[in-house]
């Protein structure tokens, strides 16, 4: 994990002051993130998923739930701490009421009472930040246990992990809580990833242009274009004569 | 988080059938509300649905769903300039191969939905636009809506088709370019054609 984060962070300074610009389909990194892809592949298949089964299948629904809410109550904190950075105060507020609320009545974030209040789950984070400033996302990566990211992403979700309330802990119990996270999302993805399978031809570039497209649009920049784009109605207009 | 965007491809591939048709000159906006409402209502009530019967989601998706789709501009959109490079047999395969593919994720994607509403929003566009995005709203409780546009075309048969559906920023149609333009370059336009047959062969239920 450390080195994961080391090699994001290199990366990301690496790249981190690259121009702006819309994102387009090029990967300039692609055959090392093809072979990152493919350590990831085993790891997911014989490692990841068993043990999210058993999670799962062992973790009573209310434990699973309870250990969501707590990781996303950390995760609305950093929207709220995101959406201040970029002047969304608004957002902010709404995060922060939410961490507030959830904290306090919901028992350390263990209940989420803000959501059935009708205050949904923040969405901002710290890369949207760096895209605020003007930081290009480029380039992409694909890292082992951690999955697409742009570089700029990497470098967001490295501070975000260092400034997370799990620092305090002591070694060993940020690790299983890192752990626990983990095994969280994954949780929540899993069957999503079955049906991924079924989708993709190429499922490294399925996953690498929905996370590229997905972020351009979070983040306000121009819809992605993928390398060859072109203006394509002339095609349908021979059809249509 | 790491995971998270991939719910918004999944939903794509439930939401995106909800683009409809219909002879009478109904707005397109309404069509979709119809069509996502039918088909909520199916999955809600239908037993064998909810048992995720393979067979019975195949009968739903051929009744209500699959004529609503436009298909072919779909693959043209997926191909980008290959598609003229195509002859028309390649075309024609390139098309059925392509629909079979969406088809079978949807039907994999259905058995993922739960309790979740769709609320599609009023259309704002001329009355003789041909072309049209209506914008709808992917609700679960405590997540932000998700946005789901779909757009429309109406053909030279006065009907409205879908093709294409963008989940929160993601174009379902987009994200298989860089896939097909690269199978493309590396096996020409019959090793596309394949890579999508044997695909579907091992996806054939």
């Amino acid at each position: 994990m450390k080195r994961a984060v080391a090699v994001v962070l290199l990366w990301g300074s690496l790249s981190g002051c690259a121009t702006t610009g819309t994102l387009s389909g090029d990967d300039p990194l692609e055959p090392v993130n093809r072979a990152m892809f493919a350590v990831n592949e085993p790891i997911e298949k014989f490692v990841m998923r068993p043990v999210v089964t058993v999670y799962t299948t062992v973790t009573p629904n209310i434990i699973q739930t309870i250990i969501g809410n707590i990781f996303d109550n950390i995760g609305d904190l950093f929207s709220g701490l995101a959406g201040v950075l970029q002047g969304k105060f608004d957002e902010a507020g709404h995060d922060f009421g939410r961490v507030i609320i959830n904290t306090s009545f919901g028992l350390g974030g263990m209940i989420d009472f803000a959501s059935d209040a009708g205050i949904p789950r923040g969405q901002q984070d710290l890369g949207m930040v760096l895209a605020h400033y003007g930081v290009g996302p480029r380039p992409y990566l694909f890292v082992p246990l951690l999955g697409p990211m742009t570089a700029r992403d990497g470098v967001g979700r490295a501070a975000g992990s260092f400034l997370s309330p799990t620092q305090w802990l002591n070694v060993p119990t940020r690790n299983v809580t890192w752990g626990l996270a983990t095994i969280d999302s994954m949780a929540a993805g899993v069957k999503m990833l079955d049906t991924l399978d079924t989708a993709a031809l190429d499922r490294y570039a399925f996953i690498r242009n929905a996370y590229l497209q997905r972020r351009a649009y979070q983040t306000g920049q121009a819809p992605y274009k993928t390398s060859d784009d072109e203006d394509l109605s002339d095609l349908f207009d021979e059809e249509e004569k | 988080m790491i995971r998270k965007w991939i719910l918004f491809i999944v939903t794509a591939f439930f939401a995106g059938w909800a683009c409809a048709q219909s002879d009478a000159p109904i707005s397109p906006d309404v069509l979709v509300q119809q069509t996502v409402d039918e088909v909520l209502t199916l999955i809600k009530t239908d037993p064998q649905m909810q048992a995720g019967n393979v067979k019975r989601i195949n009968e739903v998706l051929d009744e209500k769903l699959i004529g609503r789709f436009d298909f072919r501009r779909m693959t043209i959109l997926a191909m980008g300039r290959n598609w003229r490079d195509a002859t028309p047999d390649q075309q024609k395969a390139l098309v059925d191969e392509f629909k079979t593919l969406l088809v079978r994720t949807y039907s994999k994607a259905l058995t993922q939905f739960k309790n979740d509403t769709i609320v599609v929003k009023p259309l704002r566009a001329a009355n003789d636009a041909k072309d049209v995005v209506v914008r709808s709203e992917f609700q679960r409780k405590g997540d932000k809506p998700i946005p789901v546009d779909y757009s429309l075309v109406r053909a030279n048969d006065g009907q409205w088709r879908c093709y294409d559906i963008i989940v929160g920023g993601v174009s379902l149609v987009t994200n298989y370019r860089d896939d097909f333009n690269f199978r493309v370059k590396e096996t020409g336009i019959d090793g596309l054609i394949k890579a999508l047959a044997d695909k579907n062969r091992a996806l054939a239920p």
